[in-house]
């Protein structure tokens, strides 16, 4: 089996590694390098625990080889806090900045409606659901189900996981400067009147 | 709220803090703290066993291909040359070692003598995916290297993987003792009265049904990392939801005494029954890292874990309902086979312990008689899996009083409540010998009626032709069995540690237990520490599972908290100089009551509660008291306690298709107390959309070669997103008497309810059908339409 050297940003950081062409990403992410923020539940893409963004694009690191991943950009969801990215042009910066708890509003959001249990696929719901709201910031309920249904918990039933996305969202409506109700939405932002 | 008053609280109306905290001194139960456990899932914190022990030697097994069949050699040369290859084990390395390793069975409720599972195949595989060798590598990819290298030569025998054809005659045997496959029968109930009954009856309906074979799923793999060392015995880092339970069943399959292990149960990504029990992989890792002296891990695929189970359910039933003249029930038969895999490793959900006796659910039915046999069937093991045994009991029972309510021509809602308990007539004891602690079934089914009432039903058909239905389940179930211990420790700082027996993955028992401890104590819910999941840290426990933490942890919890807090209380005191009935607590301490202290300032006389657990450690103890605040309950009931509930689903069924959407679900639940209602209700969430899993799309089909068609996730239909309605939660509190805190559990209430409730209402919407089996699927739906 041929051996590749690669070298990628990980959560800002800069990480190395020689690897067999076969290594999934996921393997390299967790084992070589330490970020277990990705959980594996399936191997084959169908369940996305193991969800991370690459480059921008939100992918199933079991479904990409480690190779692939040389000179790109990762981000896990030990990455997002106070990285406004994507989210950032929906909210703008405020918005999208962490809270006290280092939370953003989609983590914030799950935390106020109970979207998770055993947390196990949380870290890929986290990145598929800022995806989702980045291309879509007022999706109906039906739009989230469609959304995320490559993420499968096994916990919650989905319904609060789908009230959290539709509470991200109400966080994450754009800040008017001019007009509208410009201090209410940075109360949301702050996760309401708690 | 009481249960007399029977208040049903909609969704909406749970009562949430958005903050830890907010209620301290006797208001936190009944209020919904955010949970404690979130913040480290959210950023990615969680320790996961896999994510243990990187540099960890990797095992992997070598898995039969066959569903039955003698090994008849096992060549391993080529495996061990592969450069990064250990070791490369088989039964033959067990058999000389001085460890029996083989996965005990429960004897006790078994008619047969049965070897146990060998943690690799001895000399024949009795289901697809049974480990036959063991590959220890330097890494996961080195492993699966191995595996593919071990060369098996196998002699392929007959399979049989239906319960019931697997008890017939010509099936083939699995083991030499029960040459019929029939490993136990149980009976429960009067036979003679029941067929008394049946032959007084004005109506007697019947109904045959399948109970599918499901996985259980949790999204994260089971998973051990091993390590032993010759003074301190093993540490096996696994996904446990019994730390103690597991240490038990590998002291015997490793045949060390269980002070020789540890076992650390950490953050673990779901539960659902299967990480309860024992597989072979745990007792491989361990017995490795004792051969190879280095630490092993042993990671299971999705597919493995599919392959080797354990499974749930499995039954094949008919059932009979007698009724007199005026629709009141006077008699239930049923006969179930049972299917528990190619060995015995418990079968839980099949003994009449926990199958029969809930069969009366929320009726009257004066005679009642069960007999489940429990066949052998080259297939992975079955065990529990969330419910075990009650959906199965429920099931029956619900479909059979909606095929009742069909002969008959009577409203399924009607006969429901016609053949209800009395609410007056509590405790009672079924016919199958269960006493249910409290009950007031009417205002919950009500509320799920008046929820669906309205909308069009029984094959009506709406503008855009799609045929209308609505089905109802009332259910009853057990919860709380078996004892649990929990601990009250405060150090000498004033902090707080909590542990228990149970293990937390997804319930939230530490916001749960902190919240129980902070009604007794002059200290906040974030203040209290709570340990789960070490056998070395916390004292022997049972574990969680069969809805069972808060009703007998929750209870242990509460009892060493009312102990230390009446010993703080009189240590407080004597610091206050006041009689112990004169002090009460404040926020962060003691204090003496206005009017009970000397002058008009006793108000003002305090004392905190770290000065309190100060002087409890030895520096000012009143006399006769001894040092220490700190206490150890081991609490069981006498009975378990019974929740109840009736769900209601509406549906509508495209007749060309046999699509069909759930446009409404209204689950309704009465759990006694529920000391986290945010937490009560994700907990109903997650059983409805397993419930639903069942009745909608999920089965452990087997193929005609014995092997599993539904190995990876593409091929088990687990529930998305996107296959879910919006289920709508209401509960009830009625107390239960039996316990402290009147809770009742909840954890799988909406496994149990789900299935008959979606069934009934697919029956309703299609005319002239009067059963549709599980997964009812949009296949299953039209081929009944066409017929």
């Amino acid at each position: 089996m041929s051996e590749h050297e690669i070298a990628a940003t990980v959560d800002g950081a800069t990480e190395t590694a020689t690897v067999e062409a076969r290594r999934l990403l996921v393997h390299a992410l967790r084992e070589n390098w330490g970020y277990t923020q990705p959980t594996v539940g399936c191997e084959s893409g169908k369940c996305g625990a193991c969800t991370v963004e690459m480059d921008g694009e939100v992918v199933k690191s079991c479904c990409v080889l480690a190779v692939q991943a040389d000179g790109s950009e990762i981000t896990t969801v030990g990455g997002i806090e106070g990285a406004p990215d994507g989210l950032a042009e929906v909210g703008g910066d405020d918005v999208a900045a962490a809270d006290d708890d280092g939370f953003g509003p989609v983590q914030r959001s799950f935390h106020e409606e109970h979207g998770l249990q055993c947390g196990y696929c949380t870290p890929g719901m986290i990145l598929r659901s800022r995806d989702l709201l980045a291309a879509n910031p007022d999706p109906s309920r039906e739009e989230i189900r469609e959304g995320l249904k490559g993420n499968v918990c096994r916990c919650t039933g989905y319904e609060n996981v789908v009230d959290a996305v539709e509470a991200a969202a109400r966080k994450l409506e754009p800040i008017e400067t001019d007009g509208g109700a410009p201090e209410d939405a940075v109360d949301a932002a702050d996760g309401g009147a708690d | 709220m009481s249960g007399e008053e029977s208040v049903i609280e909609a969704e909406g109306a749970v009562p949430t803090t958005a903050d830890e905290g907010a209620a301290a001194g006797g208001e936190s139960v009944g209020d919904s703290p955010l949970r404690r456990e979130d913040a480290r899932a959210l950023r990615g914190e969680t320790t996961y066993t896999d994510d243990f022990g990187q540099e960890a030697a990797a095992l992997a097994f070598v898995r039969s291909p066959h569903a039955h069949a003698e090994v008849a050699g096992i060549d391993t040369e080529a495996a061990e040359a592969i450069d990064g290859v250990v070791a490369v084990y088989t039964w033959g390395d067990l058999a000389e070692s001085d460890a029996p390793m083989r996965l005990p069975v429960r004897t006790g409720p078994l008619d047969c003598e049965v070897p146990g599972h060998p943690v690799l195949a001895a000399d024949r595989v009795r289901y697809d995916g049974q480990p036959v060798a063991a590959v220890v590598a330097k890494d996961r990819y080195v492993a699966a290297d191995g595996v593919e290298a071990v060369e098996v030569e196998y002699d392929p025998l007959p399979v049989e993987t239906d319960p019931e054809a697997a008890a017939s005659e010509d099936a083939p045997t699995l083991f030499e003792d029960a040459p019929d496959n029939v490993a136990a029968v149980g009976e429960l109930g009067d036979r003679e009265a029941t067929d008394r009954a049946f032959a007084a009856a004005e109506e007697v309906v019947s109904v045959e049904l399948e109970n599918n074979r499901l996985i259980p799923s949790a999204l994260e793999p089971r998973a051990a990392l091993a390590e032993h060392d010759r003074t301190e015995g093993f540490t096996v880092t696994m996904t446990s939801q019994s730390p103690h339970g597991h240490r038990r069943k590998l002291s015997h399959t490793l045949g060390v005494p269980e002070r020789q292990i540890r076992v650390i149960s950490p953050d673990v990504g779901g539960g659902f029954g299967h990480k309860g029990h024992h597989h072979p992989g745990e007792a491989m890792a361990a017995w490795a890292a004792r051969e190879l002296g280095e630490s092993v891990k042993w990671t299971a695929t999705r597919s493995a874990n599919y392959r080797e189970g354990a499974h749930g359910r499995d039954h094949r039933t008919t059932a009979e309902l007698a009724l007199d003249a005026d629709g009141r029930f006077r008699g239930l038969r049923v006969d179930t086979h049972a299917g528990i895999g190619g060995y015995a490793l418990g079968g839980g959900g099949a003994m009449p312990g926990w199958y029969g006796r809930l069969l009366a659910s929320q009726y009257e039915i004066p005679a009642i008689y069960c007999r489940s046999r429990c066949v052998f069937t080259t297939t992975a093991p079955v065990h529990s899996y969330r419910g075990a045994g009650r959906p199965e009991a429920i099931y029956v029972t619900e479909r059979l009083v909606d095929v009742a309510a069909e002969e008959l021509g009577a409203d399924p809602v009607e006969l429901r409540r016609r053949n209800f308990l009395d609410p007056d007539g509590f405790p009672h004891e079924t016919a199958v010998g269960a006493t249910y602690d409290s009950g007031n079934y009417e205002p919950t089914l009500e509320s799920a009626v008046d929820a669906v009432s309205g909308l069009p039903r029984g094959g009506e058909r709406d503008d855009d032709g799609r045929l209308r239905g609505v089905g109802i389940a009332s259910y009853v179930e057990s919860t709380g069995g078996g004892f649990e211990s929990g601990v009250v420790r405060v150090h000498p700082d004033g902090g707080v540690t909590v542990s228990a027996g149970t293990h937390d993955h997804g319930q939230g028992h530490g916001t749960i237990y902190a919240q129980i401890v902070a009604d007794e104590h002059p200290v906040a819910p974030e203040e209290i520490e709570v340990v789960e999941g070490d056998t070395d840290k916390i004292p022997t426990g049972t574990g969680t599972f069969g809805s069972r933490s808060t009703v007998v942890g929750g209870n242990a919890v509460a009892e060493s908290a009312q102990e230390v807090f009446g010993k703080a209380r009189e240590i407080a005191a004597h610091e206050l100089d006041a009689d112990p009935g004169a002090v009460e607590t404040t926020d962060s301490g003691f204090r003496v009551a206005d009017g009970a202290g000397e002058g008009s300032d006793a108000g003002d006389q305090r004392v905190s509660f770290a000065e309190v657990a100060d002087r409890a450690y030895g520096r000012g103890l009143p006399e006769g008291l001894s040092p220490g605040l700190e206490a150890t309950t081991f609490y069981e009931l006498d009975n378990t306690a019974y929740t109840f509930g009736t769900h209601a689903v509406a549906v509508a069924v495209d007749p060309e298709t046999g699509e069909y959407e759930v446009e409404r679900y209204v689950a309704v639940d009465d759990c006694g107390v529920r000391v986290n209602p945010r937490i009560v209700e994700g907990q109903v969430h997650g059983g409805v959309a397993q419930g639903l899993g069942q009745a909608r799309s999920e089965r452990a089909t087997y193929g005609a070669d014995g092997a599993l068609a539904a190995s990876t996730m593409l091929d088990y239909a687990l529930p998305r997103a996107s296959d879910l309605p919006d289920i709508e939660t209401r509960a009830q509190e009625t107390p239960s008497p039996d316990n402290e805190l009147g809770v009742k559990g909840i954890g799988e209430g909406g496994t149990v309810a789900a299935p008959p409730a979606l069934v009934n209402a697919v029956v309703d919407a299609v005319p002239g059908v009067d059963h549709l089996d599980m997964p009812v699927t949009a296949e299953r739906v039209r081929t009944a339409i066409e017929d």
